[in-house]
């Protein structure tokens, strides 16, 4: 019996062997199937997916105007203090009223965690994700961002 | 600290017990532990006298700063805990918030949380198999789980926008709606799986050396399981049944057909089989849900700023490891007042000595691997 139980190991242990080769041979002659992923090394034409949560950025259009009031919901559902905005008081040319407003919009790149939880709690919609992935810099002090461009303002008609 | 002559004089003499063991550390740096754990073994010879991890290289201390965070920002945390079950973790957050402010979750975003789950646990339990077999020495299963898991990821990526720590539940629902590819995408990933998972088994289930490493080896009987705590397909291996889907359901679970997967070997092998059933059977939920999404909120309206009324309160999910418990002390606030998790890993990694005493240090690895032991998890 013993050598029976012997003989039969030794029969399925090639028989196995024989199972995992074939499928080794069977990826070895099919080089279309490649299963391996390159880094993505082309920048030009890599499209990535459009929610794809990389960096938070506050979109301008042409005539250099943002949607952000300075209201700060931003910053109060960030939940490690990455974001920092500082405001000012504008004077309105027409009325002469002072008015909110953003100076500058601190973003720290390097306490983000990418949750989402600040484009989710904007109520004008004025920041966004950015599907951008590669971020490392040499000097740390580069990942601390001011979002508003120089000279920007509120767009019309947003409150 | 202990001088040279100090080891060599509390060191056991010949002929008092202890002499000629061995004290060696595995880890916290090391392949085969799927992160910084460390494992302090003793040995005599090559046979396990004892081991004993020593955990908290990787404390974060989440607990504790879930105290200072909201009810919507402390979600986002734990995905750092069990990353590779961040859908599930989130979950249970999002199900002890909505707990405690009763507040009726959309059936949209019930069959999207779902749906996000099993595809979760799928990667999970694809990772798993793939790292498990690399510690057994073999590199090949790796890319070949890889595959498929990173077309999960590209499904999580598109509607979450992130590929492990997604934060995409909140509480009342999830963050946005689903991708409109999302359901072409889950699709193609059910044709490419079940092409793809004979491979599974010719390369590694039927291999008669993965057999003989892992039949026998690490057996826990049902008495120990639950005397330790153990959850999850290491429970489910030895045949106790303990799929919280099944004992207590939450979500839509209760209305879904599905069969909880259980062994009677208790062993290695057992819990293996155990996991590669498990996939099959989520693929068997995402089947029902995927082309019954309804229409609907995916969200529903909360206030600005939550607060959950003064109390206890406690949910338990099945994540991808076995029982995730989220217990909450609330003093009326914004912010809770004592979160704690009980984590599956921490219960499992707790039978290990028990498994593997007595047994050749080369079976640690088999069983070890079998646990399925996240390291952030454990620490917290």
């Amino acid at each position: 019996m013993f050598i029976k139980d012997y003989i039969k190991d030794i029969a399925s242990a090639l028989k196995s062997l024989a199972t995992g080769m074939k499928m080794t041979g069977y990826y070895f002659t099919h080089h279309k199937e490649i299963i391996t992923e390159q880094y993505p090394d082309n920048r030009d034409t890599l499209v990535l997916a459009e929610r794809f949560k990389g960096e938070v950025v506050m979109p301008h259009d042409e005539n250099n105007e943002h949607a952000c009031t300075g209201c700060t919901s931003c910053e109060l559902a960030c939940p490690n203090g990455s974001i920092k905005i500082i405001t000012k008081f504008d004077v309105d040319a027409e009325t002469g009223k002072r008015k909110k407003a953003i100076d500058t919009w601190v973003y720290h790149l390097d306490l983000c965690t990418m949750c989402g939880l600040c484009v989710e709690a904007c109520p004008t919609n004025a920041i966004k994700m950015a599907p951008t992935f590669e971020h490392s810099v040499f000097d740390r002090n580069k990942l601390v961002k001011k979002l508003n461009e120089d000279g920007s303002k509120v767009r019309a008609g947003v409150e | 600290m202990y001088r040279e002559t100090e080891i060599i004089k509390d060191a056991p003499q010949f002929g008092e017990p202890g002499f000629g063991d061995l004290v060696i550390n595995v880890g916290p740096q090391h392949p085969a532990t799927h992160g910084v754990l460390h494992l302090i073994i003793t040995l005599n010879g090559e046979t396990i006298k004892d081991i004993k991890p020593n955990l908290g290289y990787i404390h974060r201390s989440i607990e504790k700063m879930c105290e200072s965070l909201t009810y919507r920002q402390f979600i986002y945390v734990t995905s750092r805990m069990d990353y590779l079950s961040a859908h599930i973790n989130n979950h249970a957050c999002a199900l002890v918030v909505e707990k405690g402010l009763q507040v009726e979750v959309p059936e949209r975003a019930q069959v999207i949380r779902v749906l996000f789950d099993e595809l979760t646990r799928i990667a999970s339990h694809e990772l798993w198999w793939g790292a498990m077999a690399m510690d057994l020495g073999a590199f090949t299963p790796f890319f070949h789980s890889f595959r498929e898991r990173e077309t999960i990821n590209v499904i999580m990526e598109e509607t979450c926008g992130a590929r492990l720590t997604m934060n995409y539940y909140v509480p009342g629902g999830v963050m946005w709606d689903l991708h409109p590819d999302f359901q072409k995408r889950v699709k193609d990933f059910i044709t490419l799986y079940k092409k793809k998972i004979h491979e599974y088994d010719e390369l590694v289930t039927g291999n008669i050396i993965f057999q003989n490493r892992m039949k026998g080896i690490g057996y826990i009987s049902p008495e120990d399981v639950i005397s330790y705590g153990c959850t999850g397909p290491v429970a489910r291996g030895s045949g106790v049944h303990s799929d919280i889907r099944k004992v207590s359901p939450y979500s839509i679970y209760s209305k879904l057909d599905f069969d909880e997967v259980l062994e009677t070997g208790g062993d290695s092998f057992a819990r293996y089989v155990v996991r590669i059933k498990e996939m099959h059977q989520s693929i068997k939920i995402i089947e029902q849900l995927i082309d019954n999404i309804p229409e609907g909120d995916f969200q529903a309206k909360t206030k600005a700023v939550l607060k959950l009324p003064k109390g206890e309160y406690y949910q338990s999910v099945e994540t991808a490891r076995g029982e995730l418990g989220v217990y909450i002390v609330s003093e009326g606030g914004t912010t809770p007042y004592r979160i704690k998790f009980r984590s599956p890993g921490f219960s499992n990694l707790s039978a290990l000595n028990h498994m593997i005493k007595g047994g050749k240090i080369g079976d640690l690895i088999a069983a070890m691997g079998t646990l399925d032991l996240v390291i952030p998890d454990i620490d917290r």
